[in-house]
Order: structure tokens, then C-alpha cells, then sequence
């Protein structure tokens, strides 16, 4: 065994940012999520992001839609240049409504399959829709990991902005499974987080965390409030418990468990300073 | 510009394409010039009750895949991309140097960082040619975790018996060039002691249907860097490669295989987003060049210090077109550059480990590959590309990565003859 020790520095969380139809919007979710306020009632429509042009906001696959909202929210509240921020784009399924169409029209007639469609079903295409929207050239990533999805995205997130010492964006977000492959695939509704991770405190700065990996049998993570576990049946629900922590930081400090995989956890311990 | 990086040893590495199995067989075909593309003869899960003719269009498809069984334990994973990775797994020994790495360090020690395009969505495909009367998947497709893209990792960390950190990076032809990245990273800061990375991804509808529909593959053998090149070979691979701390004690055995005695290292990396278009190249490459300059910045070194480039070179019009000036404009005449396409199909998120390995082996053994089916080179591109393999001791590779969305991965391989 390797007595080489973790070497991971305090990092610093600027930016939460939350959407889902009930709960559309940081502060809604922070006053939901702490029972000081209720998800909204009828359920709002899917984001319309500002960092599309009009018509593509149309267009726009709903992983597109939901992941550019929550990214823009996340810049916009970190007071920093999305330009300048390598960005982790986090999703469990990608777009699984053009996966649906994908495989459906392949099923009937292969040769009917849209162009556009194929290019939007690239895992990468929200990631790369932000960075051409925001001339953002910095290094984008896009990854997967099932039901640890948002877990492994904030590890990557971290690592980098630990590794190179500059903040780095996270997007997690994930859509329910329509279609034939709803039969297999479980994540329902929609949901999507950002935060930016920073290697240094700043004015805007939510929290601070230290941050190891846990062998062992991985401690479910489970959500606290019925805002919370209302979405607990999306892909990107991971995520939710640290959301929970974040809108409570009168309770620091505090510790968040993320399960990476069925015998690794990612610890974070949240805390002011 | 990011800092140097510490070199990081590459004790074991292994790619399978449709030139064979195995480094030996990808060095044979190197070395004379053969290519693995055959005219398109996929048969197409998809296609339903009636078939369309095939696509008239190249492919370098992998033989054996049909027949190819999984060991018992791990048969709920069958699918075509994970058999293509088991079947890469076996070869080179790769599997007992990823052993010995985790009785080295644990299993938790060593992470699992791959890259895919589709990973195995063709098993999704056929799924949906099967649906019952309900519309649902048939019984034996209900199987949550092989329909999503982690399958391909979750199914390798399973066969190789490992339990550290675990994820599947999908940014289209650059995802297993920058799994290399993200390993660094987490074992520079002690997460991991060791990271296999590496990537799969397999022929399917959905990618020959796709790029036919961009009007993006070529009915012939693909030209990279030819005048009158007119698309791209699709093709499947899988490739692996073991990433340990250059410093630690008896880590690995590889190593005995370089040349004259030489580790293998990864010396650097750099990531860049085109900001540009989602299936077209920025006209200048800044964001290739980008990719480069952070990949120069970590190694440490200048471009006249590179002996060989594997070049992305789909033979698609533009990355060729601006790939080359690149290469054109930021290295020496003499450096050897060439693209392997031709000889494997583009093999989308696996193209990155391939070429990488492909850029190991030339490190190892001094056999710089051409660039095969393609006859007139384009006036635009610089002396660097040659058609011709060439023999001659390089000390540094580069190899670079491009995808959809404007991501780039560019890598850089040395070797270390002090060692």
C-alpha cells in the first residue's frame, strides 16, 4: 500500500445554482430546501437560457436548455467571466429524448435520421452549446458515472481546480427517459446544479470544504426535505444532498458523503472558513 | 500558461483496432503500410425487418466481435462495446499488469478513467428493434447499467477488479486523449496511486447513420490530407493504458520492452474548447493550438523538440485543411507527422488512446508511420505530413485529438533513457 497522503487543499464553493420545475432557482430551492418556503405551484416550464440566441433557444435539446440555465445562474452568482473558466458538464444519460429518437428512427428507417439531431446527441453537446455561446475556450469536459454522476463530476471539478489552481465550473443535469427506453432507464423529471469551485475565498464564497476519498461501503446519501426528495427519481439526484447542505449554512460544519461507486465515497466537509 | 507537470510512467499500454489485436499486430500493419478498412459489411442491428443497403462507405471493423462471449461473471455486460473491451483488456498483458498495480497499491488505489462516444448505445439500438407489445424492452435487454454511458467504465473497474474513483469522459474524438488529463490530476494529488485509462467505442447505427447524414463519410478508404480527400472511414477500437508515479519503486514491467531501456512517459497535456461551431473546426484551430500550447507549457518543451505527430486527420475537408496549417505554421519541415486513419478508420472516442499508443510505439521502436490511401497530398499542408513510414530514435511524441463541440486534446510522450 502507497503511504502517499491525499494532497488536497481547502477549496471554496462560489455560485450554487439550482433548477428544477418545482423548485426553479437557487433561492427557491435554499428557502424550500430549509422550510422557510414551498416549490412553486403549477410547476414552471422548461428554462428558456439567455446564452442561446432566440431561435436556438428554441431548438435546444432539453439537456441544453436545463444545463445552460443553471451554468449562466452559477457565472452570474460567482460575479465571475464564464469566458474564462474551464467547465465540467456532469450528465448520467445525456439527452435522452434525442437517444429515444435516435434509436427509434434507426429501428424504422436509418436513412430518415436528421443531422442536427446526431450532433446534438454527442454527450459533449451541452458543454460545447456553453462554450460557444459564452466564447468560452478554456477546457470543457463532459463525463458519466450512472448514479454517482454529479459525485464524480465535483471530483473532477475539484482535482482540476486543485491541479491547476483556477476556478472551474460544474454543471450537473439530467432529463427523464422517454419513450421505449423508459422501460430501462428510471431518471424522471427534470433537474440541474452548478457551482464554481474556486482555489481561493473570495467576496462570494458559500462555503469552504476539504475534500478526501472514503474506501470502503459507500453510506447512501439521501435527501432531507420533501422539496428534496420530491426529485429524487432523477439521474443527477446525487446531487441533492449537497445542495441541502449548502442552503443550511448556518449548520456548518457539516458533512456530505457522495457514494463514487459501490465501495469509494467522496467526503466533503463543508465549513465558513 | 499552466506549470510543468512531473512525468507520469506508462507501464503497460495496449490498443485492438481492425488491424488486430495487440500492439504486434498494429506494428506489423504500421510497418508495411496495411490497412484495417474494408468496404462496409457491419451488419446493422438497427436495421429492422427490412434492411437497407448497407451504406457504401469504408469501415475498420473489428473481426470476431459477433462470436466474442463474455467470461460468466460478467455477462450481464455483453454488449458489443464492452466485448471490444474485454477483448482489448486480454491483450499485451495488460490485464496482469493492472493485477499487480492492484496488489501494489489496492484496489482502491487505482482509478478507472475511460473514454466513449457512444459507448454501447448500439446495444440500445437493437433493443428498440425488439420492443414488446407494450413498447418496452424485451426481458433479456431490461439491463439499466449496460443502456447508459458508463456502462464501459463500470464494466471494465468490474473485470479488472478495482474500486477507486470511476468515470466515463464523452467529449466525442477527444474523450480517451483526455482521460490521460484527468488521471494526472488525480494522482499528482495523491488520490490514486495509478489510473487506467484509455477508451472503447464501437461501430453502430447511430454513428454511420450519423456521419452519413452530416454528409461526413467518404464511399472510399479515407485520404487524410489529400487533395481531393472527401470524408471519413468510421472505425471501432479499444485501447488501455497504465499511468503510475515515474518515481515509484518496481512499479510495472513495461517498461523492459522500451527501447534501450527507456520508460515511456506522459510528459504533458493540454485541453481547449473552440468556442465555435458544434461540428466544424475554428478556421484558425485556435482552439487545437491552444490544446498544444498547454501541452507544450506542461511537458516543458519547444515544438522543434518533437520527433513525431500523430495528427487527428479525419480526411474530413476541414479539420484536415486546419489541422495542417497548424502543424504548418508551429513545427519544423523535419518533424515526422502523419495520420493513422487510414489505417484504422476514425474510431471516434477511442482515436485519442489509440494514437497514443501508436505514439508509444514509436518511442519504443523507432518506426514513424505514414499516412496511408492518400496519394496527392493537399498543396496547403506543410512538408511535415508524409505518406511514407520512416525509421529514426525520437525522444518525444505528440498526439492530437479534435471533436465535435470544438474539444480539443493534445498529448505529449517521452521516453527516458536514464532510467
Amino acid at each position: 500500500m502507497s503511504a502517499i497522503p491525499n494532497r488536497t487543499p481547502t477549496l471554496y464553493i462560489e455560485g450554487p445554482a439550482f433548477w428544477a420545475p418545482t423548485l426553479p432557482g437557487w433561492d427557491i430551492a435554499r428557502a424550500a430546501f430549509t422550510g422557510q418556503g414551498a416549490p412553486v405551484d403549477p410547476p414552471a416550464k422548461r428554462p428558456s437560457p439567455q446564452v442561446l440566441a432566440p431561435a436556438e433557444r428554441r431548438r435546444a435539446p432539453d439537456t441544453v436548455a436545463l444545463s445552460l440555465e443553471v451554468a449562466a445562474q452559477a457565472i452570474a452568482a460567482s460575479g465571475r467571466e464564464a469566458r474564462d473558466l474551464p467547465c465540467v458538464f456532469a450528465s448520467a444519460h445525456g439527452d435522452l429524448g434525442i437517444n429515444d429518437y435516435m434509436c427509434g428512427t434507426l429501428a424504422n428507417d436509418p436513412t430518415l435520421l436528421s443531422p442536427i439531431k446526431f450532433h446534438n446527441s454527442v454527450h459533449n453537446a451541452a458543454v460545447g452549446y456553453w462554450t460557444i455561446g459564452t466564447g468560452c475556450m478554456a477546457a470543457s469536459n463532459s463525463l458519466a458515472a450512472y448514479e454517482s454522476t454529479f459525485a464524480a463530476g465535483l471530483l473532477e471539478t475539484a482535482t482540476q481546480c486543485a491541479a491547476d489552481g483556477q476556478a472551474v465550473l460544474l454543471v450537473g443535469y439530467d432529463m427523464p427517459a422517454v419513450g421505449a427506453l423508459a422501460s430501462v432507464t428510471t431518471s424522471r423529471g427534470l433537474l440541474a446544479v452548478a457551482l464554481v469551485v474556486s482555489p481561493e475565498r473570495t467576496e462570494r464564497t458559500v462555503a469552504a470544504f476539504d475534500w478526501s476519498l472514503e474506501p470502503g461501503e459507500a453510506a447512501i446519501a439521501a435527501p432531507r426535505s420533501a422539496a428534496a426528495q420530491a426529485l429524487a427519481a432523477n439521474a443527477m439526484a446525487d446531487a441533492l444532498p449537497l445542495f441541502e447542505a449548502l442552503a443550511d449554512t448556518d449548520a456548518f460544519p457539516a458533512t456530505v458523503t457522495l457514494p463514487l461507486a459501490a465501495r469509494l465515497s467522496l467526503r466533503l466537509r463543508l465549513h465558513r472558513n | 500558461m499552466p506549470q510543468r507537470i512531473t512525468p507520469l510512467r506508462i507501464s503497460a499500454f495496449t490498443a485492438t483496432s481492425a488491424v488486430g489485436v495487440g500492439k504486434a499486430s498494429l506494428l506489423a500493419a504500421l510497418e508495411s503500410s496495411r490497412s484495417g478498412l474494408r468496404a462496409n459489411d457491419f451488419v446493422d442491428e438497427t436495421a429492422g425487418r427490412t434492411p437497407p443497403a448497407p451504406l457504401p462507405t469504408w469501415i475498420g471493423r473489428v473481426e470476431g466481435l459477433e462470436d466474442l462471449r463474455l467470461p460468466e461473471a460478467l455477462a450481464s455486460w455483453d454488449c458489443r462495446n464492452n466485448r471490444l473491451a474485454w477483448l482489448g483488456l486480454e491483450a499485451d498483458g495488460f490485464m496482469e499488469a493492472v493485477a499487480a498495480a492492484r496488489g501494489r497499491y489496492g484496489p482502491a488505489r487505482v482509478a478507472v478513467i475511460l473514454g466513449t462516444s457512444t459507448s454501447s448505445i448500439g446495444e440500445t439500438e437493437a433493443a428498440y428493434t425488439r420492443l414488446d407489445a407494450d413498447g418496452a424492452f424485451p426481458a433479456d435487454q431490461r439491463r439499466a447499467r449496460v443502456h447508459t454511458p458508463h456502462s464501459l467504465s463500470m464494466f471494465v473497474q468490474e473485470a479488472l477488479g478495482l474500486e477507486g474513483p470511476n468515470e466515463t469522459l464523452s467529449t466525442a474524438c477527444s474523450s480517451s486523449a483526455k482521460a490521460f488529463a484527468s488521471a494526472e490530476r488525480m494522482i499528482r494529488l495523491g488520490l490514486v496511486d495509478a489510473a487506467v485509462v484509455g477508451g472503447v467505442d464501437t461501430l453502430c447505427g447511430s454513428v454511420l447513420y450519423g456521419f452519413n447524414s452530416l454528409e461526413l463519410v467518404s464511399p472510399q478508404p479515407c485520404r487524410p490530407f489529400d487533395a481531393a480527400r472527401d470524408g471519413i472511414s468510421l472505425g471501432e477500437a479499444a485501447g488501455f493504458a497504465l499511468l503510475e508515479r515515474a518515481e515509484e519503486d518496481g512499479a510495472g514491467d513495461g517498461a523492459r520492452d522500451g527501447a534501450a531501456g527507456g520508460r515511456l512517459l506522459l510528459l504533458g497535456y493540454g485541453e481547449a474548447s473552440d468556442a465555435h461551431h458544434m461540428s466544424t473546426p475554428h478556421p484558425q484551430g485556435l482552439g487545437a493550438e491552444r490544446a498544444l500550447d498547454d501541452a507544450l507549457a506542461r511537458a516543458g518543451v519547444a515544438p522543434e523538440d518533437i520527433g513525431y505527430i500523430n495528427m487527428h486527420g479525419t480526411a474530413s475537408t476541414k479539420n484536415d485543411e486546419v489541422e495542417g496549417a497548424l502543424v504548418k505554421r508551429r513545427f519544423p519541415a523535419t518533424t515526422h507527422a502523419s495520420s493513422t486513419k487510414g489505417f484504422t478508420g476514425h474510431t471516434l472516442g477511442a482515436a485519442g488512446i489509440v494514437e497514443a499508443v501508436i505514439s508509444l510505439l514509436a518511442l519504443e521502436t523507432g518506426l514513424l508511420p505514414g499516412t496511408i490511401n492518400t496519394t496527392m497530398l493537399d498543396a496547403d499542408c506543410g512538408p511535415q505530413i508524409r505518406l511514407e513510414p520512416a525509421r529514426a530514435d525520437v525522444r518525444l511524441a505528440l498526439s492530437n485529438s479534435f471533436g465535435f463541440g470544438g474539444n480539443n486534446c493534445s498529448l505529449i510522450f517521452g521516453k527516458d533513457l536514464q532510467a
